[in-house]
């Protein structure tokens, strides 16, 4: 076989880096949507070779729900500094001290949806046209629809039927004033090819993916973190776990699972071996079955 | 697992609902270990709520809300398996609704494709126009499946049968790699399992023929094709005068010392270096993504073309082009659009529309030339400025071309250069 040929890890690399060089070219103000997840993290190093020797020309726009982990800001401040960008912070507690939203009430209220609001007012004040986001089309099946270039109206909103065909790799970023995209350069990973690709370039990300001591109360089929926002309910108990997260959202809808990977070695074996999806582990999609859908639609990344 | 040299394969599906295409692929999707429990048990909970029996495989494939409602897919979707071999991408593209737009979409970046025909009909009308449509779009690799064998007794006189359908138009296309596979989806057979049913076929499994087929020389090698996206200027210690043209290889190979012309322009250089993240390159070659830096400074920018001296495109003002148009507006006669080639773009007009083509018949019909969606036709493109092209059957990257309504900015139509 001939050698000029790349492997799956390179070529999808290769695709990415691509992506996030036209969304330079075609878009006057893009930003990175960085939650501290690994995803964000992934792009934020795909956009650092992408751009070397210049420094990452976009943003980092953060959308804090004020449901942080601790590990996840601190590691959001580190990175900022090693990589000389500018951070955006959306804040959730801002809009709903706005009256821009109002606070869900009742036992598995989140903040999650919240953050559409706020992260559409922060796409508006700041004027950017392209906000780039680590979404993965395996991650679920709204997702599975996604173009690499995905245009939002002037309200922010996505309609799966009527999107742009993207042909080849020719991408089409062309928009009036108002709207704006949403630019996915990682769509064809899988979380399988994320955990190979962090672990061949030796990425570094939150602590939280590594196998920890933690408090934590079982609830809806995995191990939900102590913290000052978790009311215990009848019946549940704390309990000090080995733990790792899977993915990272709020601490209030993160479940984590037991185990003793802590390494890179270890997590990628660990989840090449896992039968269910990264996202089981999320209450925020186990409301409905076209929960991610209907919160795309309205402008959720 | 073992990975590091696995390659990435491309396949789109073609076929309809009622072919088996989504069954298909869940079978793969279920038989290569690619389903995860919580998934399996949600198609359970569906397959039990619509009252069918057992687990209903095609479900893994829909999406979004409406599609579920209605049983069909409506925009193409995007699945991933990977097995000890290699990694796939599945491009599956829905068969009823937008057949061509989707098709087209799914099958531009494909390496392969799979034509489901089911073996109870045998090639019908959809079948001619999904093979031309892969030919059109010069696919490399066709896989015509012959599905459903289950229900014909798994009859190897049917199979050759439906085989002499399919060779009565195949001369026509421009696909040079046709394979047949008779299949059960709904079993399994030949899908990852030899199939036990089927003894007289001596072929190897749908897998196994995916993992192991030769893609490496689809791409081409010849006509050394660096399509700019951009300009690198640092402006920072220990870079100040460092100039990078950052873009993706298109095709070719480029090295350090060769002689290079940049496109419109002319001027020519010499390549100083190749560079990745903090290293360099011996060689680029497709789809690598590079910057290149020159001996000389010269002008270069977004939408130039670094080409080798002894290689180059042909720049043109007016061309032909197959064009299929993606959209519900009817294209306006010699009205103007933005033609987006490669990192070029230009306001371009359909000069002519010489004819359409019958997608089921392969026929051509000179006396409607008006392009409504779906449609594919033979035309005339007038650009402002010369573009860098090759011809698609050479080069699907510089070959290739999408049009913009800039009343819209909506994507009408993709390009095929003749």
């Amino acid at each position: 076989m001939s050698k000029y040929y790349l492997n799956y890890l390179d070529e999808l690399e290769s695709e990415a880096i691509y992506i996030l060089r036209e969304v330079w070219a075609q878009f006057d103000n893009p930003v990175i949507m960085f939650s501290g997840g690994k995803d964000s993290i992934l792009l934020t190093h795909l956009a650092k070779k992408a751009f070397f020797p210049s420094r990452i020309p976009f943003p980092l726009m953060h959308v804090d729900t004020g449901h942080n982990f601790p590990e996840t800001i601190q590691f959001r401040d580190d990175l900022i500094k090693e990589f000389g960008c500018q951070l955006i912070v959306g804040s959730v507690q801002e809009s709903i001290d706005q009256g821009r939203v109002a606070e869900e009430k009742g036992k598995n209220a989140t903040r999650n949806a919240l953050q559409i609001t706020t992260l559409l007012d922060a796409i508006e004040s700041n004027k950017i046209d392209c906000a780039i986001g680590g979404g993965r089309r395996d991650e679920e099946k709204a997702r599975a629809k996604e173009r690499f270039f995905s245009h939002r109206d002037d309200f922010g909103q996505w309609n799966p039927k009527n999107q742009r065909p993207e042909l080849w790799n020719i991408l089409n970023g062309k928009h009036f004033e108002g709207e704006h995209f949403r630019a996915f350069p990682i769509s064809n990973w899988t979380e399988m090819d994320v955990w190979n690709y962090i672990k061949r370039e030796n990425i570094a990300i939150p602590s939280l993916y590594f196998a920890h001591e933690r408090e934590v109360v079982w609830r809806s089929d995995s191990w939900i973190p102590v913290s000052e926002f978790l009311i215990l309910e009848e019946g549940e108990k704390v309990e000090t776990k080995k733990i790792r997260f899977r993915t990272l959202g709020d601490i209030t809808i993160t479940g984590g699972m037991e185990s003793d990977a802590d390494t890179l070695e270890k997590i990628a074996n660990e989840v090449s071996t896992m039968r269910k999806t990264e996202r089981g582990n999320r209450t925020d999609d186990k409301r409905s079955e076209s929960a991610m859908e209907d919160r795309k639609r309205q402008g959720y990344f | 697992m073992q990975l590091d040299n696995n390659q990435l394969l491309r396949f789109t599906t073609a076929g309809s609902v009622d072919d088996g295409k989504s069954t298909l692929i869940g079978r793969l999707l279920y038989d290569s270990k690619s389903i995860f429990e919580d998934q399996l048990e949600s198609i359970e909970n569906t397959s039990a709520k619509k009252g069918h029996e057992g687990v209903d495989l095609a479900l893994f494939t829909d999406g979004l809300k409406e599609e579920r409602e209605q049983g069909i897919t409506i925009d193409v979707a995007y699945r991933y398996f990977t097995t000890p071999k290699r990694k796939f991408i599945i491009a599956d593209t829905p068969g009823h609704i937008q057949y061509t737009r989707n098709m087209v979409t799914g099958a531009s970046t494909a390496n392969v494709a799979l034509i489901l025909i089911d073996a109870r009909h045998g090639v019908i009308e959809q079948t001619r126009r999904h093979a031309f449509i892969a030919s059109l779009l010069q696919i490399p690799h066709l896989i015509v499946c012959i599905n459903k064998m289950d229900l014909v007794d798994f009859s190897e006189e049917r199979y050759n049968e439906i085989i002499a359908q399919f060779e009565e138009f195949s001369s026509k296309l421009l696909v040079k790699d046709i394979r047949f596979l008779p299949i059960s989806a709904l079993l399994g057979d030949n899908v990852v399992n030899a199939s036990e049913n089927m003894k007289w076929f001596k072929g190897a499994p749908m897998l196994h023929t995916l993992e192991t087929m030769h893609i490496s020389s689809d791409i081409n090698k010849i006509d050394a094709r660096f399509p700019v996206q951009t300009v690198l200027r640092p402006q920072r210690d220990g870079f100040i005068d460092y100039r990078g043209y950052a873009g993706r290889v298109a095709s070719g190979i480029f090295r350090p010392g060769d002689e290079v012309t940049v496109m419109p322009s002319g001027f020519t250089s010499k390549i100083k270096s190749i560079d990745t993240f903090e290293s360099t390159v011996d060689e680029a070659f497709a789809p690598m993504s590079v910057s290149i830096t020159l001996e000389d400074d010269i002008d270069v920018s977004r939408g130039d073309m670094i080409v080798r001296n002894n290689n180059k495109p042909e720049p043109k003002q007016e061309f032909d082009a197959m064009l299929c148009w993606l959209n519900n507006e009817t294209a306006k006669p010699r009205a103007k659009y933005t033609i987006c080639h490669t990192s070029n773009d230009q306001k371009s007009m359909i000069k002519e529309v010489r004819y359409k083509v019958d997608v089921n018949s392969y026929n051509r019909i000179e006396d409607d030339k008006d392009l409504n969606m779906n449609d594919i036709a033979r035309v005339t493109i007038k650009t402002t400025r010369p573009l860098m092209i090759d011809e698609y059957r050479d080069n699907r990257v510089t070959g290739s071309f999408i049009l913009v309504d800039d009343a819209t900015h909506e994507t009408v139509a993709a390009g095929m250069i003749l």
